[in-house]
């Protein structure tokens, strides 16, 4: 190791000597992955902070019945805005950050594959945003037809629905680049002696989530520009009247929406299976069927769209087929989960900030994975779809599955990334505040949602008042401590509690934790030496000393 | 027609309490047939599934936090496959998913069998409210929210609220109980859902096409539930309630109902007054305009004056035009019969300051909609 760090270093000087652009421009031309990957992750941070205020902004109204800020209409466009710009704006791009950021570091890679091609990947990102942001301004305001723009509705809809189409050409385009990279990345680029199953989880799961993406975003793109054309070009795809299926749309846009499900949790399930096993100190257990789990999980993905619909009126037999592939999922989710616990039993766990952050995303996940498959049922599905039954389940899988693993990763790898550690204590404060408050505002919409109350509505009858307004204070409670998690990242970088050393959690055992804290600019313009990612798998009993 | 049974002991007890709390905030509202029933009993069994596996999964994994920790001096036993366990809790799993798809999937068949229905309402939805067709009877109506606005404006600092706030209506569905009604759903403009919780329906509608579901109430009363599909800016203001009477008590309502639409209907090629159309205006423009261009015409949002407005104001085809076909955030009133056509629009002309002194007759609607 020592020897490869020094090379490193010789080569980092060496790369200094050709001027780095610096200021506005080293940002703006950014082809370096570790810069793109930083750039991601604020951007995707800042949209967290918009998204969440949206969302402040509909449980403030929500406080109690009756309405007192917002009108119905501005309170319709607060729900759309803030679906999409936390799935499109947040979740996604600092999933694809942290790839750009750690794959090539994790496999040994000088950088993605195409670096200039992540520079535009990254910022087609601004202009969406923009345009999703201007649309609350123009006449008629930002599309309010819900994340899923369903028509008609979403063809009423003024021009604010345009401006949120073409944000989501923009976005889906942006993912289309940024997933070729990871793909051509993690197929290509990997050290000398890294197979691909001996590859690190969170390798995986980005290559498998990358696919994902290929795969559905132009079907999204389709669904999104038929209804531009429905809307100003005469088409009648989704308009009955013109001899149009307002249903098909819903078919398309599930078959793209069902696996974006997944694109937001594989990434995570990566990260979880990154942090257990270091701060277990032990091996990830049942790697391979780790594997075999993240790519049925994938393709299970693809046939179980129609799980969404439900409620639209379909044969009996589709309805059992949707059911049946729907319960089918929770097999290899459960195989992953089961190799969790077994990863961190009999080890010798420890609890910094982002095992917490790891174990409380395998409880939460599990909830969450419950009420999915109790919403499998299709008759109780008949009961609950379109309540807020399905939006504590879905927060329980995107807030405490998606966000808290990228909360996990930050922690875990913000000593990679700036060299300095974070404050433990105000860490762990982080994540006891978010745990704590993230369960007050979600759990009690489990009961709203078994009582009947329909999502999406501004005013409610009197009997949802009480847990509507503990949602809304456990939401404020959550928003609020978000800040720590903001003061804890500045105050890391600018020096935090000190030095980190490169391996600052002695179980990391994967490529990254052999390259000085920072990283610097530029890593492994050789690969590693087949020895070291050697010592690195037998570590991780990804590869036998008699090998 | 009670298709699931549950078949485990603990379930049932569970049950019993599941019963006593049905009427709790907490849980499904009682079920008034036994689709809603068997419903209720599925949750009831899935759920004693899930905490058993919770309580198992959740225990193993709170063991090894709480006992396996590096403070404690625990040593990592560096153990990272078993062939044997991995089969099992695949195996196992899959086992315990089939005996829940086996009740469900039976469920799912009683659900979806909507023949021998003996009454049969067409429920469709409109921007922002319901209406039912007694597609047998020969009438129909809208159901329309009867909470009033200054119940729900709490802008002004107001929050009192009646008992059923915003789920009262004007006309509730009434049905006869013990016997099977067809719901067949559609709608006017967007897609609206009609869902009805205690009978264990929910069923969308959707414009241009015919989609069926079915209920067999087992008691008298009044049930309420709320339109569940996000359809614009009322979504939260469409309340579904169904009123279910005995036998006799509904033939007397239908014979009643088709007497009054006897009375009701409007000759079309009738010749009216000024004064009558701008009266009958003003009732059509309360039930189906105010809502969003508000009482005094001054519009909202993306609706915008009709008070001075150029539409109002300017030549009457243009207005007929945009009434009949709709723009932007504003749905096609079509379906409005001619006279009701002519008399909004004549009031519009000649109210909130507009003083075109125009007048429509129902045969100008009849003819602009060729």
């Amino acid at each position: 190791m020592t020897a490869s760090t020094e090379t490193l270093h010789l080569q980092h000087a060496d790369h200094q000597a050709h001027a780095e652009a610096s200021g506005w421009r080293r940002w703006l031309y950014a082809t370096n992955h570790k810069d793109i990957g930083t750039l991601y992750l604020w951007f995707a941070f800042a949209m967290f902070m918009v998204g969440g205020t949206m969302a402040l902004g509909i449980r403030a109204e929500l406080f109690q019945p009756g309405m007192q800020f917002w009108h119905p209409e501005f309170f319709n466009q607060l729900t759309t805005l803030h679906g999409i710009i936390m799935v499109f704006g947040a979740i996604m791009p600092a999933f694809t950050g942290l790839a750009n950021w750690m794959l090539p570091l994790m496999i040994g890679a000088p950088d993605m594959a195409f670096a200039r091609m992540n520079n535009w990947s990254f910022w087609l990102l601004p202009p969406a945003a923009l345009l999703l942001l201007i649309s609350l301004f123009v006449p008629g305001g930002a599309a309010a037809g819900g994340w899923t723009l369903y028509p008609p509705l979403s063809i009423q809809a003024g021009m604010g629905m345009d401006l949120a189409i073409f944000a989501i050409h923009l976005l889906g385009l942006s993912s289309i680049m940024g997933s070729i990279n990871i793909v051509t990345t993690v197929l290509n680029m990997r050290a000398p002696g890294m197979t691909m199953l001996k590859m690190p989880m969170f390798a995986w799961t980005s290559l498998v989530t990358a696919y994902l993406l290929i795969a559905v975003a132009p079907v999204l793109a389709g669904a999104v520009t038929m209804l531009l054309t429905d809307r100003h070009f005469g088409t009648h795809f989704f308009k009955a009247a013109g001899g149009g299926d307002p249903v098909l749309f819903q078919h398309i846009f599930w078959f793209f929406g069902h696996p974006e499900v997944y694109i937001m949790a594989l990434p995570a399930f990566g990260i979880v299976s990154q942090i257990l096993p270091t701060f277990a100190r032990k091996p990830l257990f049942g790697y391979v069927s780790m594997v075999y789990a993240v790519g049925s999980i994938a393709i299970l993905s693809f046939m179980v769209w129609a799980h969404h619909m439900f409620a639209v009126g379909m044969p009996a037999t589709a309805q059992l087929f949707f059911m049946f592939m729907t319960m089918l999922i929770a097999v290899p989710t459960g195989v992953k989960v089961f190799n969790w616990i077994a990863t961190m039993w009999e080890g010798e766990m420890s609890f910094e900030t982002p095992m917490l952050f790891a174990i409380g995303f395998v409880c939460l996940f599990t909830v969450g994975g419950f009420s999915g498959l109790v919403l499998s049922i299709a008759p109780i599905d008949t009961q609950m779809t379109d309540t807020y039954y399905v939006v504590a389940h879905f927060h329980y899988v995107l807030v405490a599955g998606a966000l808290f693993s990228l909360f996990g990763a930050t922690y875990y790898w913000l000593p990679k990334w700036t060299g300095y550690m974070y404050s433990e204590r105000l860490g762990k404060l982080h994540f006891w505040w978010s745990m704590v408050w993230f369960n007050v505002t979600f759990f009690p919409m489990h009961f709203l949602g078994l009582a009947g109350m329909p999502r999406r509505i501004p005013d409610y009858p009197l009997q949802f008042t009480d847990f509507n307004g503990i949602a809304s204070v456990g939401a404020f409670c959550f928003g609020l401590g978000q800040l720590l998690f903001l003061y804890n990242v500045i105050h890391t970088i600018r020096g935090g509690v000190g030095r980190a050393p490169a391996r600052p959690w002695e179980g990391g055992h994967t490529l990254e934790w052999d390259v000085a804290s920072p990283a610097p600019h530029h890593t492994w313009a050789t690969p590693p030496d087949e020895a070291l990612v050697k010592k690195g798998l037998r570590a991780q009993s990804l590869e036998h000393d008699h090998e | 027609m009670r298709v699931s049974r549950i078949p485990a002991a603990p379930a049932c007890l569970l049950l019993a309490w599941h019963t006593a709390a049905a009427d709790s905030r907490t849980g499904f509202q009682t079920p008034q047939t036994l689709i809603a029933q068997d419903i209720s009993d599925l949750h009831t069994w899935i759920m004693v599934i899930i905490i058993v596996i919770f309580i198992a999964v959740f225990g193993v994994m709170f063991y090894a936090v709480f006992r396996h920790r590096k403070s404690l001096g625990h040593k990592a036993r560096p153990f990272h496959e078993n062939t044997t366990v991995e089969v099992l809790w695949t195996v196992i799993p899959a086992l315990i998913l089939a005996v829940m798809a086996w009740p469900a999937a039976k469920v799912v068949l009683a659900q979806k069998d909507s023949r021998g229905a003996t009454l049969t309402v067409k429920a469709t939805g409109y921007q922002w409210f319901w209406g039912y067709d007694y597609v047998d009877y020969g009438f129909g109506y809208k159901s329309k929210l009867t909470t009033p606005r200054g119940q729900i404006d709490n802008y002004r600092g107001n929050s009192e609220k009646g008992q059923h706030y915003l789920l009262e209506v004007d006309e509730p569905l009434v049905v006869p109980v013990g016997q099977k009604v067809r719901i067949l759903t559609t709608s006017n403009d967007v897609i609206h859902s009609w869902a009805m919780p205690a009978f264990g329906v929910k069923q969308d509608a959707i414009p241009g096409f015919i989609r069926d579901t079915w209920f067999k109430a087992e008691r008298e009363g009044t049930f309420r539930g709320q339109c569940s599909e996000l359809c614009g800016q009322d979504h939260g203001f469409m309340p579904i309630v169904v009123k279910v009477v005995s036998a006799a008590q509904f033939k007397d309502y239908v014979s009643q109902k088709q007497a009054a639409a006897k009375a009701m209907a409007d000759d079309p090629s009738k010749v009216w007054t000024r004064d009558d159309l701008v009266t009958r205006g003003q009732k059509v423009y309360e039930a189906n305009c105010q809502s969003c261009h508000q009482a005094n015409g001054m519009g909202s949002g993306a609706f915008p004056a009709i008070a001075g407005s150029r539409v109002a104001n300017g030549p009457i085809g243009g207005h007929v035009h945009l009434v009949l076909t709709g723009k932007n955030a504003m749905p096609s009133w079509a379906a409005l019969s001619d006279t009701e056509i002519a008399a909004v629009i004549t009031f519009q002309r000649n109210a909130f300051g507009n003083k075109t002194g125009d007048m429509l007759q129902p045969k100008d609607v009849k003819l602009a909609r060729k």
